[in-house]
This record gives C-alpha cells, structure tokens and sequence, in this order.
C-alpha cells in the first residue's frame, strides 16, 4: 500500500483522466486457476486470442503463431481452455 | 430600483432558473414542486431559455440524467420532493461522489407513510449525508436568492458539489409573497459562464467517471469528498457577501435574529423563522432577553458560528422539523448539541419536534418553548430532553 497515492493526491471526485489507464491495474492475483498450452498440439486457430476478456493471449502476429499467455493480467477465467478446438490448453491450480 | 414580482416560492425558484439558463434540466413531477417545475417547461416551449429538457419516468432517472449531464460538462439543474428524493437516493450520493456541481430545489414534504403531501423536513435531512450543500429558506424571496448563489457556490472551482436548496412545501412553495428580483444580466454576470472539469464530450481528453473502486482507493477518494464539503463553508459565505453586493441581500451561513443581549435562544430552520421573528419580537417587548439562530447551511454544518452565536446564552431550545426513529433526538438538535460538547461555556439545550406532515406552528408554540426552557434553567431539571410542539397526547 506505501506506494499508493494520499488523498489529497487524487483526481477530484475519483475521475480517471488517463485513458487506457487499465494496463496499469494488473489483474493477475485475482487468479485460482492459470491455463496453460502445450503448443506441440496447437493448431493456431487464434479461438483463445478472440475470446479472452482480457486480452491476455500473446500471439507472434508476423508469423501467425500462438505462443502463451500474459499473466499480468489472465485471471483465470478457463474461457480458452473450455473453447480450444484440440483441447491443448489446461486450466492447473496457481499454487502448483 | 429592483423589480418586484409576486411570486410563490415555486414560481420565484422557476424564475431564477430562467435567468441562470441551465444546459440541462431533467425532472419528473412531484407535489409540491410540480408548480416550479411546469412553469420551467413553460419557459422551455416559449423559447426563453436554451435549456434541454428531459421529460424523465421517475426522478431515479432524473438524477441519472442529471450525472450523465453534468458528468458530459453541462450547467444542470433539477428539483423534487419528498418521496422523489427518497427515490433518487441512490444517484443523490452519486452526484456528490463524482464532484458533479448540479443544483436541486427540494420543496420540503413529509416522507411516506402515511401519504401526505405536507411540509416537513424528513426528506431532506433523510439526505443530509449524501454529501450534498444545503441551503434552506425562510421565504419565497430566500429561495429565489439561495438558487442563484447555489449555482455560484456549487461551481466554485475549489467546491465542486451538488448544492440543494429548499423551500417548505406549501408554505414558502405555494403562497404569494412579493418577491425583489435581479435583471436578467445580472444574474448572468454573477453566476458566470460554466466552465466544466473533465467533461465526457471533450473527446481530446477522453476521462472515466465512477469507476470499481476498492478497497485500495475508495477510502481515500471519501476522505477527499468529506473535505471539499468542509472547505466550502468560506465559499458559501463569500458567495453570500458577493450577493449582496448585487442585490443589496447579504447572506450568512446562520441569521442572528436579536442575539446581542440575549438569553434564551431558539435554533430554527425554514419559514419556521418568520414565526419564530415576531414571536421574539413580541417577547421581546415583555422584557424577555430571546434571539433567534436561523440555520442558513445545514450542510456542512456551520460547527464554528453556531457555537459562538450560543455558547453565550443560559438556554438554547432547538427546533426540529423531522423526526430520527430510534435516535437521540431530531437531527439538527443532534447536531448543535454535539458541537456544543467541547465548548468552554455551553447553554443548556432541549429539542423540540414539531410540524411533521405540515401541522402548522403557531406563535404560541414558540413561547412555549422559550418557556420550556427559561423554566429548565431557573429549576436546573430537565424532565424530557425531547419534546414536542402541537402535538395532541
């Protein structure tokens, strides 16, 4: 907490005057559950990257590759692992 | 030479709207305030203002388009009453939460149930934490005056919150009095063109209005909302001054009514000081040493001029107009008596409720309770610290 603003250091009335300020609130410690993708059986098909809510599916967009998963901000929702054509993305606990 | 116009309290209030020519105004009607609000639409269809108005379903709605305007940037205003304002609640802390400056004129009606359309103050000190500034009159003349100034007072750059003004239903909102009015372009020069902070529709600056916030913020951001109210009080008195100014009407946060020498003091908010006035004044003439506190601003509450107009006086009877179930007594004897805590001297202090749903107070009532209390004092015992006035056992 010692790093956060005072209140008398806030915008006025609680407004967010930078836009895209979102990236800054990492979301990942909300998570009980992380996916992850055993590549060796993805077929790329980009499902995952569509349908994360949070934008949290890293893709190689020059060569049209998935390639893992942002975990700054993925909490674990298992949207990906639930849609995934070949089934090769695992929801496992966070403590393991 | 100012203009006289006889003018209820709805019609002086839909006047001074008028001539401040808000951006916005979203209301929905409600007995007492529909007159005000009618004779608002009626300036809108004649073309007399430029003002947008919403024709809302409930006043929960009208609160919302109220943020949403404000919120875009927009000079806004509403009013209700009672059971309206019992409606809007949710969006009422909104408003004040998000800094947003939009006045309401609250016609003060009793709070359901039993239904009655009647004066009293139950609904807006219902909302007396919402964070809102509140400003009550004592007549038609007060309500048009108090309007204006809320406009200046909630917009002042280091204020920023909604401001009420209220009217006691029925009597202030709907009796003929003869009302002193400003030109057009006086009030224009004194309410100022409306600059907003971090309008929505400045799409150059893209900015977010109530977002989540937890647990890490949230304490922090109330912290600063509890300040900027308290630092209004200055702003209110310096607004009042100014308006003095303009319109030879100066304004306190308190009216000190023959407090010099006095004794015996009542505390008093609303169309209840007129009576109170000339009860004193008739008292007065017996050889009675009694004064009238008239609360101005209830919120923030004036802490520091109140406990230097009583602190001197032996005995102080406060009259409260809406009732606290379960509480020590109303809410503005609540008040004054807590302030009164840490004063060095402090006069001994009885609560009175009186007037709930509109049951008139009469001169003899107020003597009652200088009466009351100038008793409590000589005998030094205090049977009932709460009472009532016009009440049948």
């Amino acid at each position: 907490m010692s790093q956060e603003k005072g209140w008398k250091e806030l915008v006025p009335g609680g407004i967010i005057v930078e836009a895209g300020n979102a990236k800054e609130y990492k979301t990942g410690d909300w998570r009980t559950e992380k996916p992850e993708v055993n590549l060796e059986g993805c077929i790329h098909c980009f499902f995952c990257w569509a349908y994360c809510p949070d934008s949290a599916v890293v893709v190689d967009s020059e060569n049209g590759k998935m390639v893992g998963f942002n975990y700054d901000y993925c909490k674990g929702c298992g949207i990906c692992a639930s849609i995934c054509p070949p089934k090769v993305i695992t929801m496992i606990p966070e403590e393991s | 030479m100012a203009k006289i116009m006889g003018f209820n309290g709805n019609a002086a209030v839909a006047y001074a709207m008028k001539q401040i020519n808000p951006d916005v105004v979203a209301a929905y009607p409600i007995t007492p305030q529909t007159d005000c609000v009618e004779r608002f639409a009626e300036y809108v269809s004649e073309g007399l203002v430029d003002t947008e108005f919403v024709t809302v379903e409930s006043e929960h709605s009208a609160m919302s388009a109220c943020v949403g305007a404000a919120a875009a940037g927009g000079r806004v205003m509403t009013a209700t009453a009672a059971n309206g304002l019992a409606l809007m609640w949710e969006i009422v802390y909104i408003a004040a939460s998000m800094r947003l400056p939009v006045v309401m004129m609250v016609a003060n009606r009793a709070l359901s149930g039993n239904i009655n359309i009647h004066c009293d103050h139950s609904d807006t000190m219902g909302a007396r934490d919402a964070g809102w500034i509140q400003l009550f009159s004592e007549n038609a003349q007060e309500a048009y005056d108090n309007l204006i100034q809320a406009v200046k007072i909630a917009e002042d750059m280091g204020v920023r919150l909604p401001v009420m003004v209220t009217q006691d239903g029925f009597i202030i909102s709907h009796e003929l009095e003869r009302v002193e009015i400003l030109e057009d372009q006086e009030v224009k020069q004194f309410v100022g063109p409306y600059q907003p902070r971090y309008p929505l529709l400045d799409l150059e600056h893209p900015v977010t209005y109530g977002p989540l916030d937890l647990f890490d913020y949230y304490f922090e951001h109330k912290r600063s909302q509890i300040e900027a109210i308290d630092c209004s009080l200055p702003v209110i008195e310096r607004v009042g001054q100014e308006f003095g100014k303009v319109s030879g009407r100066s304004y306190g946060l308190l009216e000190l009514y023959r407090m010099e020498d006095a004794e015996y003091g009542l505390v008093a908010l609303g169309s209840t000081c007129g009576t109170a006035k000339e009860t004193i004044d008739g008292l007065r003439e017996k050889g009675k040493k009694v004064g009238l506190i008239k609360i101005r601003c209830f919120r923030p509450f004036p802490k520091e001029a109140i406990v230097k107009a009583v602190s001197p006086l032996k005995g102080l009877a406060v009259l409260d107009r809406s009732a606290t179930f379960g509480g020590f007594g109303g809410p503005v004897f609540t008040e004054v008596r807590s302030a009164l805590y840490d004063a060095e001297s402090r006069p001994l202090t009885l609560d009175f409720i009186y007037g709930l749903g509109g049951r008139d107070i009469f001169q003899e009532d107020i003597a009652t309770a200088f009466s009351r209390i100038e008793e409590a004092v000589k005998t030094g015992r205090v049977e009932k610290p709460i009472d009532y006035l016009g009440l049948r056992e």
